[in-house]
């Protein structure tokens, strides 16, 4: 365990982290602020990777891919919510719950029937599958810090967003008192489509830089879902901030766990006990945080204000 | 005249046919829907074919195929066997990816009578103490595989290995079945989460353990997410990537170039040259538009299978049929397949490479063979 190993798996944390901060950062948007509980999110990261595979493929070109699935998926979150979630706002959280949890299933159908349920051929361009030293002789793939970079970016662009533009201002008095924020002029319906579309199309984003790592197939963003939500739970509901740092904390335990957990049991109990427990504590260890934040800060670390 | 015998032929395969009026019926259940619907869905394909191969009927009886879509469950698994024993009245139960799945579904099947061939899974607990007569294995016992890839590398004169498995059952026998045979340093053995899609840390961990040589057992999904990482990360350079069930027909579209020359083990391949292979795999590409993977292939054995054993025996009764498949000598994919007492096939183990095709199409092909006419370790332990 020395300490280029420890550093490499640190970066592997984050970048892990950074794109599970994607995801969150626009469930805060919609379920935060909004106060609409969507569980289609996770199909949104799918939509994204589908977009930036399918455009690589027929153009050749994995930059122009990118470009233009940014369009595809925010173009994506606003039809979706111009023809089913704007007519879902005033039902119940439970009605919500079912009608988002069958667009899941609908959007799995949908890509299956048209790009087949075999997952989808997806590489790097070979100006991007080259190693950066992040220290003297530790090699760390190029792509993975050029996603911590994006995600960091599109990290501080909502922050300014959200707490430094007008449309932000907006946004967080909509969110406030919808009625008041009416009153005073400002067209809610097309500000809150805004922020779904944005929110879509974060999470778009994370689903495009995931495609060159893994598998594209039908359901491929649900596990990303699960997990978002634990970290704006523990983030605290509503706070873009709060998301950041906890989607931060929680690849960082989840990363960092999976690989020393098992190593550090070792030390106190024997091989067989330590192999078989190991994977199974790790697994479990963004779950036991979540629970532990829970009781202490009931609200999660950065409960939004009001 | 010509008339004359023309109705003398039509009348006479008319009256054979109401000698032959009886119907079988076999459920065959795989996953169709989720994450792994692709495996179910060329396993589908393959059975289709076999059928269209047979003229719509098995061993000149008519046939009927009902498929059942086990969504990866076991509790839906059970449900659906139950169904097909007992509305649809099936004769045999087959098909089956999954060993925990196989698992729920053994006893109910077995005990009710009915014969059960696995396409896929072979859990060593059937293969060995709770073996039932009316079970028998179109495929292969979990750890044949990664035997014949553990005496490959010991052969291969491999000094260390690092072993890297999903944390289920499947996982902990493949890793088993490769160190009864492997005999070198074991510099690492991990155990992943079950559908893992980032396996960067792992990979960083391997980096620094610095082992010889890597194997892996990531089915599926997971074998795609491992080997693209790999490739990203460089790995080459630090270890030689061994495969077993990671490699293949489901997971070389989505690869391609990344997935050449990494080596693997098989009981069956594309490129196995017998008769029987050569037009599952023609028919196959020709229909299909891509390779068949291994699952395709043993599902395609599974009907040949109940076609051989109804052909022979002239009836579609579980122990006729049964003692036929027993004896062994089944016509498959893999050439005349050899049964061992516990009825699991006695064949063998080859070691694969993924290369390009004539038409540049990623695929594998044998260089070689680890075991001949291999036995699994468990048919010692089963009674019936």
């Amino acid at each position: 365990m020395t300490f280029t190993l420890i550093l490499e798996q640190t970066f592997n944390g984050l970048q892990a982290g950074v794109t599970l901060f994607l995801v969150a950062a626009g469930l805060t948007l919609i379920l935060g602020i909004m106060d609409f509980v969507f569980l289609a999110h996770g199909s949104q990261v799918m939509i994204g990777a589908y977009a930036a595979a399918a455009i690589t493929q027929a153009t050749g070109n994995f930059y122009l891919g990118i470009l233009l699935a940014v369009p595809v998926t925010f173009a994506s979150g606003y039809l979706l919510e111009y023809l089913i979630i704007r007519h879902l706002y005033q039902r119940d959280h439970m009605e919500q719950v079912l009608a988002t949890f069958g667009l899941i299933l609908f959007f799995n159908e949908a890509i299956r029937v048209s790009f087949g349920p075999a997952a989808l051929f997806s590489d790097l361009p070979p100006s991007l599958s080259g190693f950066v030293e992040i220290l003297p002789a530790t090699p760390y793939p190029a792509y993975r810090l050029g996603v911590i970079i994006v995600g960091l970016l599109c990290a501080v662009g909502i922050h300014l967003l959200v707490s430094r533009t007008r449309i932000g201002a907006m946004v967080r008095a909509g969110a406030n008192n919808p009625e008041m924020t009416a009153a005073l002029g400002i067209n809610i319906k097309i500000l809150f489509r805004f922020i779904f579309a944005t929110g879509a199309c974060l999470a778009g984003v994370a689903g495009m830089m995931l495609g060159p790592l893994t598998a594209v197939q039908p359901g491929m963003g649900e596990p990303l879902l699960i997990l978002s939500l634990v970290v704006i739970i523990i983030g605290g509901i509503g706070s873009v901030r709060g998301a950041f740092v906890a989607a931060i904390i929680v690849g960082l335990v989840d990363t960092l766990g999976r690989v020393f957990l098992p190593a550090i049991l070792r030390l106190f109990v024997e091989q067989a006990t330590a192999d078989g427990a190991g994977p199974a504590l790790a697994s479990m260890l963004v779950y036991i945080l979540m629970a532990v934040v829970l009781i202490f800060r009931p609200t999660g670390l950065f409960p939004a204000k009001g | 005249m010509k008339r004359f015998i023309t109705v003398c032929a039509i009348s006479a395969a008319m009256t054979a046919g109401t000698a032959f009026a009886e119907t079988v019926k076999v459920g065959y259940m795989t996953t169709l829907s989720g994450g792994a619907g692709i495996i179910g869905k060329q396993m589908q394909n393959a059975v289709n074919l076999a059928m269209e191969h047979k003229g719509g009927k098995l061993g000149g009886m008519d046939a009927e195929i009902i498929f059942a879509d086990d969504q990866r469950k076991p509790d839906v698994a059970k449900q659906l066997a139950n169904r097909l024993m007992k509305s649809d009245r099936v004769d045999v139960v087959a098909g089956v990816i999954w060993s925990n799945l196989l698992m729920a579904i053994h006893k109910p099947v077995t005990r009710n009578g009915t014969l059960l061939i696995s396409s896929n899974a072979g859990p060593s607990p059937i293969a060995g103490a709770q073996c039932n007569k009316n079970f028998v294995s179109m495929s292969w016992q979990n750890d044949q595989t990664p035997e014949g890839m553990g005496k490959h590398m010991q052969d291969a004169g491999i000094k260390s290995v690092y072993l890297m498995a999903p944390n289920y059952q499947a996982g902990k026998d493949m890793l088993a079945g490769f160190k009864r045979y492997y005999k070198g340093t074991i510099k690492g053995e991990v155990y992943t989460k079950l559908g893992q899609s980032d396996f960067q840390a792992e990979l960083s961990a391997l980096r620094a353990a610095g082992a010889q040589a890597t194997m892996i057992f990531q089915p599926g999904g997971m074998g795609i997410n491992f080997v693209k990482q790999w490739k990203q990360a460089g790995m080459d350079s630090v270890s030689k990537l061994y495969t077993v069930f990671s490699v293949d027909g489901v997971s070389l579209p989505a690869l391609k170039d990344a997935a050449i020359g990494i080596l693997g083990t098989q009981t069956w391949s594309p490129d196995l040259d017998n008769a029987i292979n050569k037009k599952f795999v023609g028919d196959y590409k020709a229909k299909f538009g891509a390779y068949p993977s291994f699952y395709a292939a043993q599902a395609y054995d599974t009907i040949l299978a109940i076609d051989h054993a109804i052909a022979k025996s002239g009836s579609k009764d579980t122990a006729k049929m049964r003692s036929i498949l027993a004896a062994g000598n089944i016509p498959t994919t893999r050439g005349n397949l050899k049964m061992n007492t516990n009825q699991f096939p006695i064949q063998n183990i080859y070691l694969r490479e993924a290369v390009k095709d004539a038409d540049g199409v990623v695929t594998t092909k044998v260089t070689g063979t680890v075991f001949t006419d291999h036995a699994d370790s468990y048919a010692s332990q089963c009674k019936f």
